[in-house]
């Protein structure tokens, strides 16, 4: 089934009774050439492409939950490219690009929106930081603009610009950021992946890895042994449980990182805005509803919950950066467990183990990067070999000292 | 959340930072350093984590209290606070 004015129009007139579901519930077969273990975001992209640009689609995509349970429908859906340092920009660039033409490509509303990213500075030294990082995007082929006070006021004259402690100069602006739609993303890519052969089975957990004379040979889940002699972990937050079960011990911690949502509004915030003086981010949904986060809880957690310390520090900054919305009344709080790696940079390579491959250290961004990473994990799991665009992202980074540290806060997860 | 110092007593979790797992340094001799154990080890130490699912022994730094550092253990599944102690009665 795809999606067509066609055939809008006609379920319009037969009382919206011609849909039907986008993809199959799946058993397990005994032996897949390749097996995906977590159907989020990056799981499934991973499938879909494999399928689509590699032709392996006898493959299953492993979900403990349903699909989209995890971080892909909890996230506050940015997408941007407005990177620093020179093993991520190419990465993320791609994301952008294939962000661009997604909604063509799976024939699905993932509702891509490039209203703008606008991260604000308050200070000399920090403008000088976004020239550095603008220039480093232009010189990338990214689009990035510094904007004056004036035009960051006309863009948005709600902000505090005269705070006493943190007045506003002016922002960093990437035109070409903005949202997507968290859930109609995993649902695109689950919908293709399926058209293509692949079978999403929910409910089945990963419980032990088969692995025979230092080759993996299938998974042992809570539907029974499945075979393959290729296993791609992409299971964000739980990395390091699952590489735990083949004796790996990854640079990662997790942590919880929340979301807040006010009641819906008039439109009002048309693009992303960051704060610069502090950790706050904020959007609009289409239902008009503000959505906003801020700092990770600082400790390691597999609650999927966070702490009120840490929502009394985001509406500190929230307040300063927009005092307005002080008058607004939250509806609802959620958090997800992030796979914070030591550096704040991926990983998307192969392990110790033959046969299995890492997809995982995305941090509080792996969203954006849902397609790149869907893309190059496929490439990786169907030929070997690492992807151009991807080659930064090795899992000896770390002990060799080539670590890509945006942020320059070192071997400290929860800062990242 | 509260954490009971051994010092302060109970006090909020925004006195507190929290550097992550507590790690032992690799016991390497001066003359040893540079040999690809000691280097192993060491990497090792800086970037790797067992993070799990469940019982963790963390490092917390009491910044707006004694300034101590702490041993705190803790469940990561239900942020429950198991055990709070200072760094010097763990390793004398
Ligand atoms: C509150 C919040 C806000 C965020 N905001 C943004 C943002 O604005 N922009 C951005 O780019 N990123 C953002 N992120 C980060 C982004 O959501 C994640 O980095 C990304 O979704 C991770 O990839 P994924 O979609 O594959 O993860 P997930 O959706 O978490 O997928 C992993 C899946 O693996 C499954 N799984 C785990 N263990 C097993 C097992 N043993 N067996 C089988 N399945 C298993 C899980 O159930 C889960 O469904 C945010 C995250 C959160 C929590
Ligand atoms: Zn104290």
């Amino acid at each position: 089934m795809t999606f067509s004015a066609f055939a809008l129009l006609k379920n319009a007139i037969s009382g919206q009774t011609g849909w039907r579901p986008h993809w199959r519930k799946a058993e397990p077969k005994p032996h897949y050439d390749v097996i995906v273990i977590g159907g989020g975001g990056h799981g499934l992209a991973t499938a879909y492409y494999l399928a689509k640009h590699y032709g392996v689609s006898n493959v299953a995509v492993l979900e403990k939950g349903w699909i989209g349970s995890g971080n892909a429908g909890r996230n506050t859906t940015i997408i941007r490219s407005n990177y620093l340092l020179s093993g991520n920009i190419p990465f993320y660039e791609l994301s952008m690009k294939l962000w661009e033409g997604l909604e063509q490509d799976f024939n699905f509303n993932a509702m891509v929106s490039q209203r703008g990213v606008l991260n604000l500075y308050h200070s000399d030294a920090q403008r000088d930081a976004y020239v550095r990082r603008g220039n480093a995007m232009r010189l990338h082929g990214v689009d990035a603009e510094l904007l004056s006070r004036d035009e960051v006021r006309r863009m948005a004259p709600y902000l505090d610009f005269d705070n006493a402690r943190f007045p506003i100069q002016g922002g960093l602006l990437q035109r070409r950021g903005g949202t997507a739609r968290h859930d109609a993303v995993v649902w695109g890519y689950a919908r293709g992946a399926d058209a293509r052969g692949v079978d999403i089975i929910e409910n089945c957990e990963v419980l032990g890895l088969r692995i025979e004379g230092g080759q993996v040979a299938g998974v042992e889940t809570t539907r029974g042994v499945i075979g393959a002699k290729k296993v791609g972990m992409a299971v964000a937050g739980n990395a390091s449980r699952v590489a735990a079960m083949a004796g790996l011990t990854l640079p990662i911690e997790s942590y919880v990182l929340q979301a807040f949502v006010t009641e819906g509004i008039k439109p009002l915030v048309d693009g992303v805005i960051t704060f610069g003086a502090g950790h706050f981010y904020i959007s609009q949904s289409d239902k008009g509803g503000l959505v906003f986060g801020g700092d990770l809880d600082p400790f390691p957690s597999y609650a999927q919950r966070g702490s009120l310390a840490t929502f009394t520090d985001v509406a500190e900054c929230g307040m300063a950066m927009m005092p307005m919305l002080g008058r607004l009344k939250i509806l609802r709080s959620w958090g997800g467990i992030m796979d914070m790696s030591m550096d704040g940079s991926p990983i998307i390579d192969r392990t110790p183990v033959d046969g299995l491959f890492l997809n995982a250290g995305w941090c509080y961004g792996g969203f954006k990067a849902t397609p790149a990473s869907g893309l190059t994990f496929a490439h990786l799991l169907a030929t070997g070999d690492l992807h151009p665009a991807a080659m930064a992202y090795r899992l000896d980074r770390f002990a060799s000292g080539t670590v890509i540290d945006e942020k320059g806060v070192g071997a400290t997860p929860n800062l990242h | 959340m509260r954490i009971t110092c051994p010092h302060c007593g109970p006090r909020d979790l925004i006195e507190f930072t929290v550097l992550g797992e507590a790690r032992t340094r690799p016991a390497v001799a001066v003359e040893d350093l540079d040999s690809p154990a000691a280097v192993d080890a060491f990497a090792a130490y800086v970037y790797d984590r067992a993070n799990p699912a469940g019982i963790h022994r963390e490092h917390w730094f009491h910044g707006f209290g004694c300034q101590t550092w702490l041993v705190v253990t803790r469940d990561t599944l239900n942020h429950a606070v198991l055990a709070v102690a200072d760094v010097r009665e763990e390793r004398p």
